[in-house]
């Protein structure tokens, strides 16, 4: 970074071109807010609303964002299709809770059908994402940095498209599990009980992750990896079985986030995986590429913002149905980070 | 030994894989449409089917790779057990293939693999009962096996007359119905009847054509050496002279060409030359500049709607109504202006980042332009209809074709100065290393944006192209799609290389749009080519040779540690790290 000092000098107009956006949208934000909450449009009953399922949406994102920030925080590469792996989660989970909902389990035992549902898309979701490093990715290691983002793309959309020709273009229905439905009251507050399940499962499996990450002798040995390779062979590590083994897992977490995610929303479809992928790679951007911690806070961030900010920021002004406008409130997140801070809420400086 | 057998077996299930993977995405019903060989004469109304005929180059393909190597350990193995591996993987492909015809028939998994229906099995069994059926496919799964590993083990002239000759008719076969409608423009109707028969290519004309092409390799490259001499003596002036005039001939043939090929056919062609434009554009921003700018769709988008707007009767906010002419100024320059919007914010980010940001324009400019927000200026998603034809060309593909192949020439002239000059080599600096081009004193931020702006003016041309001949824009026609498929096509053709986008064009876009069929699987295909190039072939079918140069660089050191399983990779920044 050395070589570049004399950067920020030269390129002054274009900072202050910058800051000049960031500030008008920061100001355009507040004021939308302002103007939100002085109309009153919306109870305090529809603002829990959105921020609980801000929250249950961005504990998924969570969980697909651990994938990027790991596989980031080994290869440095995007590793684009692994909204793909997630796609393929939810379609398993729709093939077998199909096939359970016909058995008649999912009627008499509702909590073991749920589980097999689970335990079988981990099962595919990690097949693919393995698949995916040793046939796409392996490979390509050492070679320059947009190859490797190149196949990335190129093996989502064979996935993508895969899928399509396997399953058809149109949206497929999931099967309802009954536990799930209804509402629970937790400390007063009514919420649906599908999304206490969703953030409870994957608050459970952040912490999991974090404590294999930080406890096991695996985990040491991706912390190692992950600072420095060639240092980590000569200690003896088995460099592509620690990658390996991080596919893995990011496929596993992928493929519950898929079953979590047609909890809330009913319905799967061959196109599925890329919003969710760009979304939750924001999120791992925002709390700070390659940090796991940063991911969980950045996959909640992000959900909650997608939840509530369409109609606090941009409904004071008039705007008909922001919620057509989520979408590119969080694609102009991830613009707006990757711009002003690179290195998110918890990444370290030297991650740009 | 057990080797070559622990690797066959591996490739038999890759084999499986593939041909599972092609019956499930539904290919082999899609093409079971078009027969590529008629064997009317051997046997009675029987034809090679594409659709039957995928699965089992699917199994040449992989039996071919699995013994073409030698494993490890193993000395190269005598042709007898190679034969044998090939047979292997061919079997284990049919078995596969029988067992997707078992399900297939019984329909037990046709609620959600919707190509797991009897009419595959059908086909699979070549419409026998379920017992011969199973047996011919596994027979002919293990034929095919065998000829993968025969084009390993028989000498290399035989191997290669063998594909050329296959590959021959196979696009014979493939390109039936522009080929005899070609034919018959060029009053040539006998030799169509010759070769033809109801949308196939005759068995004795197959093997004449078979013939022609392997007479024509064979001579090539025995004429090689005096080939190569001659080039040598074409130095200086002659070599110009003869660059020019392929030029000039090319240039006349692309003038008469809609004349020869017909209205369908034209229209291939301008979709063609707008994929051309788009990607002569992108090719200066990610092949010149190195920017991976995965949002380029914007542009397209900008020029279409710009357009749109400017020229529309039907626009609902603001409606000039100027001719498509008078609008296309406007149209640039807007476009240059949003170019630099989007490359102002951008200049300091790298690779990937810079990808994902683009990308998340390109998503942006979708999300808005469809919003009930902007409906009351862009039209929402009901876009914007009619938009006024480019007059005095209209819509017509054979004419509105000219007014495109002028812009893409007009583009290919400004990129091949454009590389040629200080810019271009400003460019292959900054795109080889950023910093070591700025320390010698390249204004990055200059150059970056001169990238961006030209790539712009240059997509939105193809915007505005679009829109004057489609007649009417929605928002969906600008989604992600678009900029993946201009980056593929630059892919494949070679980044950085004009001619390379060109061919990427004729054979991503020109292909699908000429073979109906292909349609539904063209992103699939797609995503292949991505994934393929990258890994064979990463400098695309028509590389730049500096483009060649740089990925290729620092091989050599790394082939001399290349098996080792954990070799350390050196060229990797140490940027990012796990830290809980």
């Amino acid at each position: 970074m050395a070589a570049v000092a004399s950067r920020p000098r030269r390129i002054n107009f274009v900072t202050a071109f910058l800051w000049l956006i960031g500030g008008g949208i920061l100001l355009i934000a507040a004021i939308g807010a302002f103007l939100t909450l002085t109309k009153g449009r919306y109870s305090l009953e529809n603002w829990e609303g959105f921020i609980v399922s801000g929250i249950a949406l961005g504990s998924v994102y969570a969980l697909v964002a651990l994938g990027y920030t790991l596989v980031y925080g080994i290869l440095f590469m995007i590793n684009f299709a692994h909204g793909e792996v997630f796609m393929f989660g939810t379609f398993t989970a729709l093939f077998v809770a199909r096939f359970l909902n016909d058995a008649g389990m999912i009627a008499s035992q509702p909590w073991l059908a749920f589980l097999i549902v689970i335990a079988v898309a981990m099962l595919v979701s990690m097949t693919i994402a393995v698949t995916l490093e040793r046939v796409a990715y392996r490979p390509l290691r050492g070679a320059p940095r947009l190859v490797p983002l190149i196949t990335a793309i190129g093996a989502s959309l064979f996935l993508q498209y895969t899928a399509r020709g396997f399953y058809g273009s149109g949206v497929n229905a999931y099967p309802e599990f009954p536990p799930l439905q209804g509402n629970t009251t937790i400390l007063g507050l009514t919420i649906r009980t599908d999304q206490v399940i969703v953030t409870v499962a994957a608050v459970a499996l952040m912490l999991g992750l974090y404590l294999f990450v930080e406890r096991t002798r695996t985990g040491r040995a991706m912390r190692a990896v992950s600072e420095d390779k060639d240092v980590a062979a000569m200690m003896g590590i088995n460099v592509d079985r620690v990658i390996q083994i991080t596919f893995a897992i990011g496929g596993l977490l992928a493929g519950v986030a898929g079953i979590l995610y047609v909890q809330l929303f009913n319905q799967v479809d061959f196109f599925m995986g890329f919003l969710p992928g760009i979304k939750a790679f924001t999120a791992a951007v925002l709390g700070g590429i390659g940090n796991i911690v940063g991911a969980m806070l950045g996959g909640m961030t992000l959900g909650l913002l997608e939840a509530v900010a369409p109609f606090l920021l941009l409904d004071g002004y008039g705007i008909a149905s922001p919620n057509q406008l989520k979408d590119a409130i969080a694609f102009t997140v991830l613009v707006l980070v990757l711009i002003f801070r690179p290195s998110g809420f918890l990444g370290r400086k030297e991650n740009v | 030994m057990t080797a070559l057998l622990r690797r066959s077996l591996l490739f038999g299930l890759i084999a499986g894989a593939a041909c599972l993977h092609i019956g499930l995405v539904g290919m082999i019903d899609t093409f079971q449409e078009r027969t590529l060989l008629d064997l009317r004469m051997l046997a009675g109304g029987a034809g090679v089917a594409l659709g039957f005929l995928m699965p089992l180059l699917a199994i040449v393909i992989v039996a071919n790779r699995a013994v073409a190597r030698p494993a490890h350990d193993d000395a190269p193995a005598a042709p007898v057990p190679r034969l044998l591996a090939g047979l292997l993987v061919g079997a284990m492909g049919g078995i596969f293939l029988a067992l997707l015809a078992y399900i297939s028939d019984s329909g037990v998994a046709s609620s959600v693999l919707v190509n797991a229906r009897r009419p595959l099995a059908t086909i699979l069994w070549l419409g026998m009962e379920p017992g011969p059926g199973t047996i011919l496919l596994i027979g002919l799964g293990a034929v095919a096996g065998l000829v993968g590993a025969a084009l390993v083990v028989l000498p290399p002239l035989i191997t290669r007359s063998l594909v050329v000759a296959g590959l021959t008719v196979l696009l014979f076969g493939l390109l039936e119905p522009f080929l005899s409608v070609i034919l018959r423009n060029l009053g040539l109707e006998v030799v169509e009847e010759l070769v033809y028969a109801r949308g196939a290519v005759q068995l004795p004309a197959g093997i004449a054509l078979g013939a022609i092409a392997v007479a024509a390799v064979v001579g090539l490259r025995s004429g090689g050496g005096v080939r190569r001499r001659t080039g040598q003596q074409l130095r200086g002036n002659r070599a110009t002279l003869v660059r020019w005039a392929l030029l000039g001939l090319a240039l006349v043939l692309l003038l008469v060409l809609p004349n020869i090929v017909g209205r369908r056919l034209s229209d291939v062609l301008t979709q063609v030359g707008l994929f051309v434009l788009l990607g002569l554009g992108l090719n200066i921003v990610v092949g010149f500049a190195g920017l991976l700018d995965l949002g380029y769709v914007a542009f397209y988008a900008v020029g279409a709607y710009s357009v749109g707007v400017l020229t529309s009767p039907a626009s609902p906010a603001f409606a000039p109504q100027l001719p498509f002419w008078g609008s296309l100024p406007f149209v640039i320059i807007l476009a240059v202006i949003i170019g630099l919007m989007i490359g102002a914010p951008v200049l300091r980010l790298r690779g990937d980042y810079l990808a994902i940001v683009t990308l998340g324009f390109g998503e942006i400019a979708r999300i808005l332009v469809g919003s009930a927000w902007l409906q009351p200026y862009l039209g929402g998603a009901q876009g914007i209809t009619p938009i006024p034809a480019a007059e005095p060309f209209g819509r017509a593909p054979e004419s509105i074709y000219y007014p495109i192949l002028a812009f893409c020439v007009l583009a290919a002239l400004v990129a091949m100065s454009l590389a040629n000059s200080r810019v271009g080599r400003a460019w292959n600096a900054m795109r080889e290393d950023e910093s070591a081009a700025e320390a010698t004193g390249i204004n990055t931020t200059v150059y970056k944006l001169l990238a961006f702006a030209i790539g712009a003016a240059i997509g939105c041309l193809a915007g505005a192209f679009f829109s004057a001949k489609i007649g009417t824009i929605f928002p969906d026609s600008f989604n992600i799609l678009i900029s993946i498929n201009t980056l593929a096509l630059i892919i494949l053709g070679g980044m950085g290389n004009i001619l390379g986008v060109i061919v990427g064009a004729l054979v991503l876009v020109g292909l699908p749009e000429l073979l109906r069929e292909f349609e539904a699987y063209r992103l699939l295909i797609y995503g292949a080519v991505l994934v393929t190039m990258m890994l064979l072939r990463p400098e695309g079918l028509l590389p730049s040779r500096q483009r060649q140069a740089e990925l290729h660089e620092g091989q050599e050191e790394e082939a001399g540690e290349g098996d080792e399983p954990t070799a350390p990779t050196t060229r990797e920044p140490r940027e990012a790290s796990i830290t809980p």
